[in-house]
């Protein structure tokens, strides 16, 4: 798996005479295959608009986005993208909603039943394949949402911010879950955050972005990622000296941003 | 001694009054409900207070004598006059002959209805061209009250039942068409987007979709439309029907026997009410999840 961002470049039409909105500006960017790109940066610097491209619900204004050779035209199976909130349907079950991406691609319902039940046990949801999905908890919710998105076996997983609606405990375990995820998966992942430390601990490399235009100003390789799949544990790692001097670093660079505006 | 009296006549009017304190007493401020959603709470106990006091009002103004039986008949004659007519027919017809041939008109109008405008709305919502097409003849035809057009529904399609089937079916059209033009509009942009990003085909999202998380404005534009059905019912039998619920209340009117026309109001009230009943029932069991994520 590679995915190239070309010179991608996108401008939303001014609408009631306003003038247009450039909301990605060339921006460049490569992710291959194991790699986990964090994308962080004030709000309004296209960071979503930027994994919408990667998914396909967006054309890009110029430029383009070219995985494993050829060019992203649209959404497809290949990608799977986990939403924060409001993707879930509260009329399927939970073993319903996970199975869904396999249902919409015509398979069996024993060959559903078999990957369904294989991620329902990955992500500690065994005993609520019957519940309905708005009586879970956020936490649990998010859960399908990323069972769902694995079902499909995608190449490359977008994650819009899916941990921003949880609270700060759970958040903690769900990024845990994740790499955890990650590593036994071998997928690659594409992830969104508002939060500087989930950025640093999750990524192996980040980019920080800049609004108006939308553009990336700023790259770093990480090593936190694979210290806590070596066995350190979360806080450690988050308390490190490493971790708090690039953290400090990532946040002076937002909020310079923040204050410009 | 005085002191016991005292203390019943206490009991006495605090149990005569509980009913008015239960209504007005400051509530416990339990958590989430001083400051909570404005409208909650239980309302079957005030609603049963509210149609007990109408009915002994409607009963003190007969008995009293107050008002003359042909403009306000009693209650118990109402009664006497359902069990009448239930025993011996009106105009030829069993009561419920006119009940089974008024509930077939407004049915028949309500499912064609629903079998035409559901799709058609929610093609309206999905489709720019549909909606330019349909949206000019709903909406002008829409707001104009069925009395209006009943005179050509009957130069166009004769006085049979087609025009009176047709009659109610425009009026429970429009409301549910845009009911589910509106629905379209529920799902949220990351449902269709998952849907999209699996691969889903148009169609697929449409059936998996759009039209499920559609499902409760379409209930809801059902409901309005059946009551719009009932509330025409009248009017579509006002013209060569010689059955029907409407049709006895407009002839029992033309002979001034009052309490027949009160009898069959209360007769479609309560078929409207038990089958508003039954859509409610409906909707609980398809869309349990309504207004829950």
């Amino acid at each position: 798996m590679s995915l190239n961002v070309e010179n991608a470049t996108v401008i939303y039409p001014g609408t009631d005479g306003r003038p247009p909105t450039e909301a990605l500006q060339q921006i460049n960017m490569t992710l291959d295959d194991g790699d986990f790109v964090v994308s962080i940066g004030a709000s309004g610097c296209g960071k979503s608009t930027l994994l919408n491209l990667i998914a396909g619900f967006l054309a890009p204004t110029e430029g383009q986005i070219i995985l494993d050779g050829s060019a992203v035209e649209g959404p497809g199976a290949d990608r799977s993208v986990v939403f924060q909130k409001h993707a879930l349907l509260p009329w399927l079950n939970v073993l319903e909603n996970i199975e869904f991406g396999l249902m919409l691609q015509g398979h069996t319902k024993e060959a559903r039943n078999t990957v369904a039940g294989r991620f329902i046990k990955l992500l500690g949801l065994s005993g609520f394949e019957n519940s309905p999905v708005y009586a879970l908890s956020g936490g649990m919710q998010q859960r399908v949402g990323i069972a769902r998105a694995l079902t499909c076996d995608p190449k490359l997983l977008l994650m819009d911010e899916p941990l921003g609606a949880l609270d700060a405990l759970t958040r903690e375990k769900a990024q845990e879950l994740i790499l955890q995820l990650w590593h036994d998966t071998g997928k690659s992942v594409f992830f969104i955050t508002h939060s500087v430390e989930e950025a640093l601990f999750m990524g192996t490399r980040l980019i920080v972005m800049s609004p108006r235009p939308g553009r990336i100003t700023h790259e770093f390789d990480l090593p936190f990622s694979r210290k806590f799949l070596d066995g350190t544990s979360a806080r450690s790692v988050k308390a490190s000296p490493e971790f708090i001097e690039i953290r400090e670093e990532v946040l002076a660079i937002i909020f310079a941003d923040e204050e410009a505006v | 001694m005085s002191n016991t009296s005292n203390e019943n006549e206490q009991k006495i009017q605090s149990a005569s009054n509980s009913l008015l304190s239960k209504l007005t007493r400051e509530r416990p401020t339990l958590p989430g409900e001083t400051y909570g959603v404005p409208g909650s709470g239980n309302t079957v106990l005030l609603s049963l207070t509210t149609i007990a006091i109408l009915l002994f009002f409607w009963w003190l103004i007969t008995a009293m004598g107050w008002v003359k039986p042909l403009f306000v008949p009693s209650p118990q004659s109402i009664v006497v006059k359902f069990l009448n007519i239930w025993r011996d027919g009106f105009t030829g017809s069993a009561l419920w002959v006119h009940i089974l041939i008024s509930a077939g008109r407004v049915f028949s109008a309500f499912l064609l209805a629903c079998a035409i405008g559901i799709p058609l709305g929610l093609a309206m919502g999905m489709s720019p061209l549909i909606r330019g097409i349909f949206d000019p003849p709903i909406e002008f035809y829409r707001p104009i009250p069925p009395l209006a057009y009943l005179p050509l529904m009957i130069i166009w399609f004769g006085i049979g039942e087609t025009s009176k089937v047709l009659l109610i079916f425009l009026s429970v059209f429009a409301p549910v068409a845009l009911g589910a033009r509106a629905g379209v509009r529920s799902a949220a942009i990351e449902q269709i987007h998952a849907a999209y990003s699996f691969g889903a085909t148009r169609w697929q999202v449409l059936r998996h979709v759009i039209l499920p998380s559609a499902m409760p404005e379409i209930l809801t534009a059902m409901r309005i439309g059946i009551g719009f059905g009932w509330t025409t019912l009248v009017a579509a039998e006002m013209v060569a029907a010689t059955k029907g619920i409407g049709y006895m209340v407009l002839t029992a009117s033309q002979f001034l026997q009052t309490s027949v026309v009160i009898m069959g109001i209360v007769v479609i009230a309560g078929i409207a009410y038990l089958f508003d009943l039954l859509m409610r029932m409906i909707e609980r069991k398809v869309v349990p999840w309504k207004g829950k994520m």
